[in-house]
């Protein structure tokens, strides 16, 4: 078996690529390759023995779908990869794409559906939230400045100032909304996301759906460390049987295929929780799933080839994850390699 | 006084370390915290937990009372124990 797996860097604000590469090792039942797909020379996965054995550069999907396409059939001509699990937001819309042309190679994925992508979308999440009563927070789609003049009656400061596919801040007054409207926007392009901020603590669930409506499994966890990014450095498994209700009640109505992150703030006066988020994949942290008791990207994966799998019960509650960084020292030939050459072979 | 019960499904160990498996926040209790706790999770209302404290510790009972009372506030604060 060959499977290509992107999001393998592993810096400061962690791709998923090389958690799920681990832990699909870590099932003890995978044999064969694992191919890092790179779209940045210097992604630390892609020099890492343990973690792939060959690793391709690849271009944006926004440099062009029939480009990432073409690219994708020259390394397959090379590799007859079985199965893609891509790990990123963004290039997801292109996966999903691409899933009937890449079946046609032979290559296996499985993610959601184009509609599940635009549904979970930060703007329109709400409306599938209030459609099917399950509480988020309010919010606008603001395109201009003009915008954050007209915010509505009952959305009051602070608001999260957030982007549509990365990076979110609160602002407490006009002054700093439009500060950071300027910023995101020129990182990440309009619209931007004005949303109602919920004063509460952040829970997260790391979840699989089969794509019939049916979770295959879910763990939920609470951040214990959040870098300046807003990325969990350390965190801990709860046992809320609430939030993985909620999360399985959006895998049955969406029918959500592959895995996903939700995100929720637990309302400090009312205990109530709101969904705030819905990441199409699985989070960098879901190695703390596995040792938890839950190997999802394993289970994907054997969904992905057609294998049946048998949905988790339970996990184990007060597990820890800790992350740190680690110097890796190769040699400027690697980087050269791959540089030039866009391949990188792990001895 | 009114009574109060530890929250359920909560685990604390030996070393005054608490956790809440619900939330997934954790507190550390000294060695006369643990034991209030522990007086709590025997069902025994506040006044009592204040003699038990007084018999066994030399202390005055104003100080005691004013001391755990403030301790059983902030388990309800901190949602380690509700109104039973």
């Amino acid at each position: 078996m060959k499977v290509a797996v992107t999001g393998l860097n592993n810096v400061d604000n962690p791709a998923p690529g090389v958690p799920v590469i681990r832990v699909i090792k870590d099932s003890g039942q995978f044999e064969g390759e694992i191919i890092g797909l790179i779209y940045d020379s210097l992604e630390p996965g892609a020099y890492m023995p343990e973690v792939s054995n060959k690793n391709y550069l690849i271009p944006y999907p926004s440099a062009g779908l029939e480009s990432f396409y073409n690219r994708l059939v020259q390394i397959n001509a090379d590799e007859n990869i079985d199965v893609i699990i891509p790990t990123l937001d963004a290039e997801l819309f292109a996966f999903a794409k691409l899933e009937s042309k890449l079946a046609e190679l032979n290559i296996k994925v499985f993610i959601p559906t184009l509609d599940q992508l635009t549904i979970r979308g930060k703007d329109k999440l709400f409306d599938f939230c209030q459609a099917n009563n399950i509480r988020a927070p309010k919010n606008i789609l603001a395109s201009s400045i003009n915008d954050l003049y007209k915010l509505p009656s009952d959305l009051k400061y602070p608001v999260a100032v957030k982007g549509i596919f990365y990076d979110a801040y609160i602002a407490n007054n006009f002054d700093e909304a439009t500060t950071y409207f300027n910023k995101i926007s020129s990182k990440w392009g309009l619209p931007i996301i004005v949303q109602e901020f919920i004063n509460g603590e952040e829970y997260n669930v790391v979840g699989l759906g089969d794509g019939t409506g049916e979770l295959v499994g879910a763990v939920g966890m609470k951040k214990l460390y959040i870098t300046d990014k807003g990325k969990g450095w350390s965190g801990v498994t709860i046992d809320d049987s609430e939030l993985i209700d909620i999360s399985k009640s959006i895998v049955e109505i969406l029918e959500w295929r592959g895995g996903a992150e939700f995100e929720f703030v637990k309302e400090k006066e009312s205990s109530e929780y709101y969904l705030l988020e819905i990441n199409p994949r699985f989070p960098a942290w879901v190695y703390l799933a596995v040792g938890a008791g839950q190997n999802l990207p394993f289970a994907a994966y054997q969904l992905a080839l057609g294998n049946k799998v048998t949905p988790f019960e339970s996990y184990e509650t007060g597990k820890i994850f800790l992350r740190y960084s680690w110097d890796l020292i190769t040699d400027i030939k690697k980087f050269e390699e791959i540089t030039v050459k866009g391949v990188l072979k792990n001895e | 006084m009114s009574e109060i019960k530890i929250s359920s499904n909560l685990a604390i160990s030996e070393n005054g370390f608490l956790f809440m498996p619900l939330t997934g926040e954790s507190f550390t209790l000294n060695e006369i915290g643990v034991e209030i706790v522990n007086f709590v999770k025997s069902g025994i209302n506040s006044e009592e937990i204040i003699n038990e404290v007084i018999e066994t510790y030399d202390v005055e009972k104003n100080i005691a009372e004013k001391d755990i009372l403030d301790f059983i506030a902030q388990l309800k604060n901190f949602k380690v124990a509700v109104e039973g």
